[in-house]
């Protein structure tokens, strides 16, 4: 019934909605209710059947698989690293309020053999969009738990058949400064760029996510689609993507570019692999006051591990 | 009210102003929840911001008064000073009792692994003798090494500021990244710097007294006219 509901919400995503108009302690409900007044939903029989449960359990709080609690809708929503509007993480909110997530098109391309453009509706609907609950941990040092909804990027890639002399992906975000202002900026490689080993692009945990506590993926956060990879340092995980490029070289990328020493390509979260200006041994978990131990690859080493086997992460970091 | 005004200068006020109510906003906003997500780490910013400004102001005193002949400013230094280095003392303890919780060996290991951390230290730690000895006893006392003492200022104000754009994420000698404010800093100070060596301050002297001269003169001629 709990996962009847998210479905639910989620075909409703492309309904404009501002964060603002929701609190974050009751999420599902309060989105609902707003839904209600504004007479947009008609599917008031799922809707009965989902309200019982949402009232009797009063908002389980929602947990990663270590029992870890998830940030707030606000601290996710308003503590952002989004550098093509601010290199301020709280002015990324008010600035990212006008921007136009709608209509979208993601390009798939490249070296596959069937190359497609998808509307963001498309992929909204052709795959089940699923809860995923993870760390997120910035190279910053800080790190939260974030409950996002989306699907696996290797149901995607899989849709266009790359093909035998596909080795990796690159990810491109929209390149438009009327809605990034800060792409005017002559001290950044714009547009945003990122990529993956065509095996860690078609690993289980990697996800293309559109949505966040239920509701479509606020602007901040990378609307309306973006790269999730929990496994690695948060600017890895590209935001507001448009081109999704199969490729035979190892593509270049945006922090990389900036400063290679610094950034490497695999950037997997790595307590051993010391960075020049934070510490990566710890973290602090936003809404905490001590910092806690960086996990290897964030926690995910049983599941990723495998992928790094008899690389010297010292020199591949 | 009007005391106030007749014992201290507007300048004087609008300093003291500025570096106390900076601090009483950073506590409010602290205990408000007003600090960003991550507050601790504001606060370690902020801070350090305020620091690096009060020292850069401290150092625009004496080449200010080389240009504008505003001998005020000089009385203003050692304040403005001590100021910056009462930040940096927050900043500092801010780093290592909350950022890092007194986990010595930690702090130890991140100071050696960072550079950006080291220059910041040494700085900081060279910030102390100026600190203590400001006083007219010391002044009294030292002498010429006094003078000699706090000249180190020059070595610690590009020290400290290189921490600030090595804290920040970017590549300097790219150009690209977030420098824009340290890079204004460091020109600021290099500026400065370039007026204090003797020759360019004794040309730009006379530049001023010529400059002044003229103003003078051509202030002075319509006046002769409507005679």
């Amino acid at each position: 019934m709990h996962t009847a509901c998210l479905e639910m919400t989620s075909k409703f995503i492309s309904i404009p909605l501002k964060s603002s108009e929701i609190t974050p302690h009751s999420l599902y409900l309060s989105r609902r209710e707003f839904l209600k007044a504004a007479g947009l939903v008609t599917g008031s029989a799922l809707l009965a059947a989902c309200a019982p449960q949402a009232t009797a359990t009063a908002f389980p709080v929602k947990k990663d698989e270590f029992g870890e609690p998830a940030n707030s809708f606000e601290d996710i929503t308003h503590y952002n690293n989004f550098y093509e509007f601010s290199e301020n993480k709280e002015a990324v909110n008010k600035l990212s309020k006008d921007f136009k997530s709608h209509p979208w098109t993601v390009e798939v391309y490249g070296l596959v053999n069937k190359p497609k453009t998808y509307a963001i509706e498309d992929l909204l609907k052709k795959f089940q969009q699923e809860e995923r609950i993870y760390r997120l941990r910035c190279v910053e040092a800080w790190s939260m738990v974030i409950p996002w909804m989306g699907f696996p990027l290797a149901s995607l890639l899989k849709e266009v058949e790359p093909t035998s002399d596909a080795k990796f992906v690159r990810f491109e975000t929209l390149m438009d400064t009327k809605q990034f202002p800060r792409e005017g900026s002559h001290l950044y490689p714009w547009p945003y760029q990122e990529g993956l080993r065509l095996d860690e692009a078609m690993h289980d945990l990697t996800i293309l996510a559109t949505g966040l506590y239920g509701q479509s993926l606020p602007t901040p956060n990378g609307a309306p689609i973006r790269l999730v990879v929990p496994w690695k340092y948060g600017f890895k995980s590209i935001k507001s993507i448009v081109k999704i490029e199969l490729v035979d070289k190892q593509p270049g990328t945006f922090w990389k570019r900036i400063n290679r020493k610094e950034y490497g390509f695999y950037s997997n979260v790595n307590p051993n692999q010391p960075h020049l200006r934070w510490t990566q041994v710890s973290e602090r978990r936003i809404g905490e006051f001590s910092p806690r131990p960086t996990l290897m690859f964030n926690g995910y080493a049983e599941q990723v591990a495998l992928l790094y086997e008899g690389m010297d992460l010292d020199v591949n970091y | 009210m009007k005391k106030i005004f007749t014992r201290y200068t507007p300048l004087q006020i609008a300093m003291h102003i500025y570096a106390w109510s900076a601090l009483v906003i950073l506590i409010f906003n602290f205990f408000t929840d007003n600090l960003s997500a991550n507050p601790i780490q504001a606060l370690e910013q902020r801070t350090g911001r305020h620091a690096i400004t009060l020292l850069v102001l401290s150092l625009a005193c004496t080449p200010l008064n080389t240009l504008f002949k505003w001998s005020e400013l000089l009385k203003r230094r050692r304040a403005l000073g001590l100021y910056a280095f009462m930040y940096a003392t927050i900043h500092v303890m801010i780093f290592v009792n909350l950022d890092y919780g007194l986990a010595w060996s930690l702090i130890i290991q991140t100071i050696f692994e960072k550079p950006y951390i080291v220059v910041g230290a040494t700085g900081f730690l060279m910030l102390i003798p100026l600190a203590i000895t400001s006083f007219d006893i010391w002044k009294k006392r030292l002498g010429k090494t006094w003078k000699r003492l706090h000249q180190t200022i020059y070595l610690i104000a590009p020290l400290l500021i290189l921490h600030y754009a090595w804290g920040k994420k970017g590549d300097f000698f790219q150009l690209r990244g977030e420098i824009i404010r340290p890079l204004i800093y460091g020109l600021i100070v290099i500026i400065f710097l370039i007026f204090r060596i003797p020759p360019v301050r004794k040309a730009l002297a006379s530049l001023r007294d010529r400059v002044l001269f003229l103003f003078r003169k051509r202030n002075l001629q319509p006046e002769t006219d409507s005679h």
